[in-house]
C-alpha cells in the first residue's frame, strides 16, 4: 500500500493547504444540525430530578403527584431497572443509571419525568417527594482520605468494558485507582543535590464548558435503541447500552450530529443511559438536554493536590523528582483513572532523570463526577514541574531557557519505563517560544516572562476503521468515526482521502457518525483523530486509488510503472481516462462504486497503559505577563505557541486550535474554578458567576509557530495537535507571573491570591530593581 | 394567559397569539423552527441566542415573545442570502473563524448591529463591543481578524451592514 502511494508523482492537492472547512457555510447559516435541533415523531421532553444532598439513603420517592399530572407519560425512579444489571462506566462499572437506595453527590439522579412538553417535565418535578437519610459525606479530599472517612463506594471492584487498567486490587477507602512508576535509586539522587525545590499545590476543579449542554435522544422500541446524541465516543456509547439493556451490539444506533464543542465533556458515557430508560419507560423517543448547571454535575476536571520533589546540582543537572498527587474524580470514576495516569505520566516532564518517583491517587468523593477534559493530567502537572524547574534555575541563578536545553531529552530519550520514547525535537521547540517571546530583553517591574515544556501521552488506543466510496460521478464519500466536536475533523478527513486520490477536496464528502453504517472508531479524544482515524482513511483511500490503477493497466494496456495519477484521471501511453470513465469501464455501466477499507490496530498491545502511548503530545508554549500589585489582577500581554504536528495537513486548523487551546489555558491559569461547599454543593453553577475568557482577555500579542519535522505516527507524518498549548499555557503564566516576582502554588491566579500572596510576605516594591521580589 | 402580537420576522408579518410567558427562543426554535438561535447559558451571558430586534442584539432567552408586538426581528435565518452575511461570512472562512459553530450565527448578528459604526474600527472597541458573546472553540482571535478584515473592506460598506 505504501509504494502505492508514492508511486504516481503528483503535487499537493489538499494536504498541507488551509481549505477551507467544509461545514463552514452551513454553521454560518443556522443550518447544521445539532442534537438538539431534531424532532423524531412523538418525542417527549425529559426533566430530571437530582439529589439535593451529597451523601443520603433514599428512604422513599412518591412519584403519584407528577404521574397524575397532565401531560406527562413516565415517570422513571431505580424500581424500574430492576430486570437489569444497572451499573456502568467505561473504566470502573460503579455508576447506578439512576440513584438506587442512595445517592453520592449533589445532583445525582433520582427520577426523570417524560411529559408532552418541557413546560410540564419541568413543573412535574416539584410533585415528586423524595424522603432522605443524611449520611456523614466526604465531599472534600481532606475528609475523603481522612482515617475513618464516610465511604463514598463499599462492595466490590468492577471493571469497566473499556476499564484498561490491568488487574483491578481490593477496595481500599476511598480510593478509586492508583498509578504509579519509578525508576534509579532516588535517595541517592537526593543526597548529591545542591538544590532541592519542595512544595505543595493545588489545582482547580474547572468545568468544560462546550457551548452545546449535553443533549440526548433515545428511543427504545422493541429489541432496537436508536440514540441521537451530542457524543464524542459513538462506538463506545453504543457498547455500554447493549450492555446495560443487554440488547446485541447492532440493535443500538448511535448517530451523532453536529457537536457544538465537546473539549472530553462528551467522552465516553454521559446521558445517554438514563435517556434511554425512560424512553424505555415511555414508550416513546424521549429528549433530555441539560442545562448548564446540569451539565457542570455531568462532567468536570478533576481537582487536585499534590507534593513535588526536585532535585539538581549545583552544575543545574536534574537529578531527582518525587510526586506524590491525588486526583478528586467525585462519585463515580469516569475517566479518573485514566486521567491518574495521564498526570502521572506528566509527571517528571520530558527530562533526563536520574531517578523518579511518582505516585498517582484517584480518590472518590462526594462531588460530582470528574473526566476528561482537553490536556487533562499534562494540564493538572506541568505548571507545577515547571515551576520547579525555573526556581532551580533562579536559586542556581542559570537562565530559565539554558537550564531546559541542557536537560531536556533528546529523541528516542525514555520518558517513562516501558513506554514509546520521545518522538520530537523538545529543544527546538523551547528555542522557538523562546525566541518568539524575545526571551532575553529586560522587562520592566511588575512584568515578568515564563515559558513551559512538557509532554501529553497522546491516541488513546489506536483501533480506527474507515472506508471510501467513490461513485459513478467520481465524487468520493468517507465513512469515518471521528466526531465532528469544532476542531475540523470532517475537514481533515476529506483533505486526506483527496490527497491520496488527487482530488480537490471540494469532490469529498464526510458525515457524521450512523453506527448502523459507519466503520467502528474507539473515539474521538487524546489527538487521536488525525493520527489514527485519519491513518484508516489514508489506507482506504489508497484501496480505492489501487482498483483505479489495476482498471486502467488492464483498459489502456499500460503497464503500472508508466501511469500518472492527476486531477482526476489516470493517464498513460497517450491516452487518459476519467475516474468516471474507469468506473464506467470496470462495471459495464454508469453505475457502481469503489469501496475501499482502511484498518489501524495496535500492534500486539494489550489495551493497558503500558502499551504506548501512539505519540507524545508537545506541550510548548510561553507568555509574557504583568502584575498590578495594589489589586493583584493578572494580565497576560503575549503567548506564543509551538504546534508540533508532524505534518499541518491543514495549517490553518492547526493554529486556530492552538488559539483555542490557548485562550482555555488562560482561562483555568487565572480564574475558572468550580467552587464547592464543604457540604459538596457547587456554589457557581451558572455563567453568572462560572466565568470563561471573552473577547477582552484576549491578549494583545498571539503566536503560533508550526513545526513540521513529519515525525508523527499518521498520514504524511501527522500527528495530533490542539491540546498542547492548554497544559503550556497555566504552566508558562505561573512561571511568568514567578519572573514577576510573586510565586504561586495554588490555582487559578485569582487577584484576590495573588494580592494575599504578595502582601503575605512584602511590601510592595517601590524602586526600579527588577531583582527585588515579594517574597 | 396569552396575547396576540404582529411582528416583523426576518422580513415577514407574523400575526398570532403567543403564550404571555414564553420565551424568544423558545417561540424561534419551537414554534418557527429557526433553530440558528442556539440555546447555552439561560442567564444572558453567554450571546448565542443573540437575535436582533428592531436592529439591536438581545439575548432571546430572556426576553418574551409577548414583548416583541409591533417590533422587527432578524436571525441568522433572516441574514443568509444577504450581501452582508456573505462578506462576512467569506471572512469567517477565510480566517478559520468557524469552529464548532454553535455560538456562529450569534457572532454574526451581534456585527451586523454595529458594523457599520466607525467609531468601532479597532481591535480595542470590537473586542468591547463583541463582549456578550462567548467562544469556547476559536480562543476569538479567528473572529476578531475576520471582523477586522471586514471592518477595513469596501465590499463591506457597499453590502450596508448598517441597521
Amino acid at each position: 500500500m505504501t509504494q502505492l502511494l508514492e508511486h504516481p508523482a503528483k503535487s499537493s492537492t489538499a494536504v498541507g493547504l488551509d481549505v477551507d472547512r467544509v461545514d463552514a457555510r452551513d454553521k454560518l447559516a443556522g443550518r447544521a444540525e445539532y442534537t438538539g435541533d431534531l424532532h423524531p415523531p412523538s418525542m417527549l421532553y425529559g426533566a430530571v430530578l437530582r439529589s439535593q444532598f451529597a451523601h443520603a439513603e433514599i428512604e422513599s420517592i412518591d412519584t403519584s403527584g407528577a404521574e397524575a399530572t397532565d401531560g406527562v407519560i413516565a415517570v422513571l425512579t431505580g424500581d424500574d431497572l430492576t430486570d437489569l444489571d444497572p451499573y456502568y462506566g467505561h473504566a470502573l462499572r460503579d455508576r447506578p443509571i439512576i440513584a438506587i437506595d442512595k445517592v453520592r453527590f449533589v445532583g445525582e439522579p433520582i427520577a426523570v419525568v417524560a411529559a408532552k412538553s418541557q413546560t410540564i417535565a419541568d413543573a412535574a418535578l416539584s410533585a415528586i417527594d423524595v424522603s432522605y437519610r443524611v449520611l456523614p459525606n466526604a465531599a472534600t479530599l481532606d475528609r475523603a482520605l481522612a482515617p475513618g472517612a464516610p465511604l463514598v463506594h463499599e462492595g466490590p471492584v468492577r471493571p469497566g468494558l473499556a476499564h484498561g487498567l490491568g488487574k483491578l486490587p481490593e477496595r481500599e477507602g476511598n480510593i478509586c485507582y492508583r498509578y504509579g512508576f519509578s525508576f534509579g535509586d532516588v535517595d541517592a539522587a537526593f543526597a548529591r543535590a545542591a538544590v532541592v525545590v519542595d512544595d505543595e499545590y493545588v489545582f482547580p476543579a474547572v468545568y468544560q464548558y462546550s457551548m452545546e449542554t449535553h443533549t440526548t435522544i433515545a428511543h427504545h422500541r422493541g429489541r432496537e435503541i436508536t440514540v441521537w446524541s451530542s457524543c464524542q465516543h459513538p462506538f463506545l456509547v453504543r457498547q455500554e447500552i447493549s450492555e446495560l439493556f443487554e440488547v446485541p451490539l447492532d440493535d443500538v444506533r448511535v448517530i451523532v450530529p453536529y457537536l457544538g464543542g465537546g473539549f472530553g465533556s462528551k467522552s465516553y458515557t454521559k446521558m445517554e443511559p438514563l435517556t434511554v430508560a425512560i424512553s424505555r419507560k415511555a414508550g416513546l423517543p424521549v429528549r433530555i438536554m441539560n442545562r448548564v448547571d446540569e451539565s457542570m454535575v455531568t462532567t468536570r476536571r478533576h481537582n487536585m493536590k499534590c507534593r513535588m520533589r526536585t532535585a539538581a546540582s549545583a552544575e543545574g543537572q536534574l537529578l531527582g523528582r518525587v510526586v506524590e498527587m491525588w486526583l478528586d474524580t467525585g462519585a463515580y470514576a469516569d475517566n479518573g483513572p485514566r486521567v491518574t495516569a495521564t498526570a502521572g505520566d506528566a509527571a517528571p516532564g520530558p527530562y533526563r532523570w536520574e531517578a523518579v518517583d511518582v505516585k498517582a491517587q484517584c480518590v472518590y468523593t462526594n462531588t460530582s463526577p470528574a473526566g476528561s477534559y482537553r490536556a487533562f493530567g499534562a494540564t493538572h502537572l506541568q505548571w507545577i514541574g515547571e515551576s520547579q524547574v525555573d526556581e532551580v534555575a533562579r536559586r542556581l541563578g542559570l537562565d530559565r531557557v539554558e537550564i531546559r536545553r541542557a536537560n531536556l531529552l533528546a529523541r528516542g530519550g525514555q520518558v517513562r519505563p516501558g513506554a514509546k520514547g520521545l518522538d520530537a525535537d523538545l529543544v527546538g521547540d523551547v528555542d522557538k517560544v523562546a525566541a518568539a517571546l524575545d526571551w532575553s530583553s529586560p522587562r520592566p517591574l511588575h512584568r515578568g516572562v515564563g515559558l513551559a515544556v512538557g509532554l501529553l501521552a497522546a491516541g488513546a488506543h489506536p483501533v480506527s476503521m474507515a472506508t471510501v466510496r467513490l461513485g459513478a460521478d467520481g465524487g468520493v464519500s468517507v465513512l469515518v468515526g471521528t466526531t465532528e466536536l469544532g476542531q475540523g475533523a470532517r475537514t481533515v478527513m476529506g483533505q486526506i482521502a483527496a490527497e491520496v486520490l488527487g482530488l480537490p477536496p471540494s469532490r469529498v464528502v464526510v458525515r457524521g457518525t450512523d453506527t448502523s453504517y459507519t466503520p467502528y472508531d474507539r473515539s474521538t479524544g487524546a489527538s487521536r483523530s488525525t493520527t489514527v482515524a485519519g491513518k484508516a482513511v489514508e489506507e482506504a483511500a489508497a484501496q480505492v486509488l489501487e482498483e483505479l490503477i489495476e482498471t486502467a493497466e488492464a483498459t489502456l494496456g499500460v503497464a503500472r510503472d508508466e501511469l500518472v495519477v492527476s486531477e482526476g484521471r489516470i493517464s498513460g501511453g497517450g491516452a487518459a481516462m476519467t475516474y468516471e470513465e474507469l468506473i464506467e469501464r470496470r462495471f459495464g455501466l454508469k453505475g457502481g462504486e469503489l469501496i475501499g477499507h482502511g484498518h489501524v490496530g495496535p500492534r500486539g498491545g494489550s489495551g493497558g497503559f503500558a502499551d504506548g502511548p501512539v505519540f507524545w503530545e508537545v506541550c510548548v508554549g510561553g507568555a509574557e505577563v504583568e502584575v498590578d500589585p495594589e489589586t493583584g489582577i493578572v494580565t497576560v500581554l503575549s503567548v506564543s505557541t509551538v504546534a508540533d504536528v508532524g505534518k499541518a495537513i491543514n495549517p490553518l486548523l492547526v493554529r486556530r486550535q492552538d488559539e483555542g487551546a490557548v485562550m482555555q489555558g488562560l482561562g483555568n491559569a487565572l480564574f475558572e474554578e468550580m467552587r464547592f461547599s464543604d457540604d459538596g454543593l457547587l456554589l457557581n453553577d451558572t455563567l453568572l458567576d462560572y466565568r470563561i475568557p471573552s473577547f477582552e482577555d484576549l491578549p494583545a500579542s498571539m503566536s503560533c509557530t508550526i513545526v513540521e519535522n513529519e515525525d508523527g505516527p499518521g498520514p504524511f507524518g501527522a500527528k495530533g495537535c490542539g491540546e498542547g498549548a492548554l497544559a503550556a499555557l497555566p504552566a508558562a503564566i505561573v512561571n511568568a507571573l514567578a519572573d514577576a516576582g510573586v510565586q504561586m502554588t495554588e490555582l487559578p491566579l485569582t487577584p484576590e491570591r495573588v494580592w494575599e500572596k504578595i502582601h503575605s510576605q512584602h511590601e510592595i516594591p517601590k524602586n526600579d530593581s527588577k531583582e527585588e521580589r515579594y517574597q | 394567559m396569552s396575547t396576540v402580537i404582529t411582528a416583523t420576522i426576518n422580513g415577514r408579518t407574523f400575526k398570532g397569539e403567543v403564550e404571555d410567558n414564553e420565551l424568544l427562543i423558545d417561540f424561534l426554535r419551537d414554534d418557527l423552527g429557526l433553530n440558528g438561535t442556539r440555546q447555552s447559558c439561560e442567564v444572558e451571558v453567554c450571546g448565542s441566542c443573540t437575535v436582533l430586534v428592531d436592529g439591536l442584539p438581545v439575548s432571546s432567552c430572556c426576553y418574551l415573545a409577548c414583548d416583541l408586538d409591533g417590533k422587527v426581528v432578524e436571525t441568522i435565518e433572516g441574514l443568509v442570502g444577504t450581501a452582508f452575511h456573505e462578506v462576512l461570512g467569506d471572512a469567517f472562512v477565510r480566517h478559520g473563524a468557524v469552529q464548532c459553530g454553535y455560538c456562529t450565527p450569534a457572532m454574526v448578528l451581534t456585527a451586523k448591529s454595529f458594523l457599520d459604526d466607525e467609531r468601532l474600527a479597532d481591535e480595542e472597541s470590537l473586542k468591547r463591543a463583541m463582549r456578550g458573546n462567548l467562544c469556547r472553540c476559536t480562543g476569538y482571535r479567528a473572529i476578531l481578524d475576520a471582523l477586522m478584515d471586514v471592518m477595513g473592506s469596501e465590499r463591506a460598506a457597499e453590502a450596508g451592514s448598517g441597521r
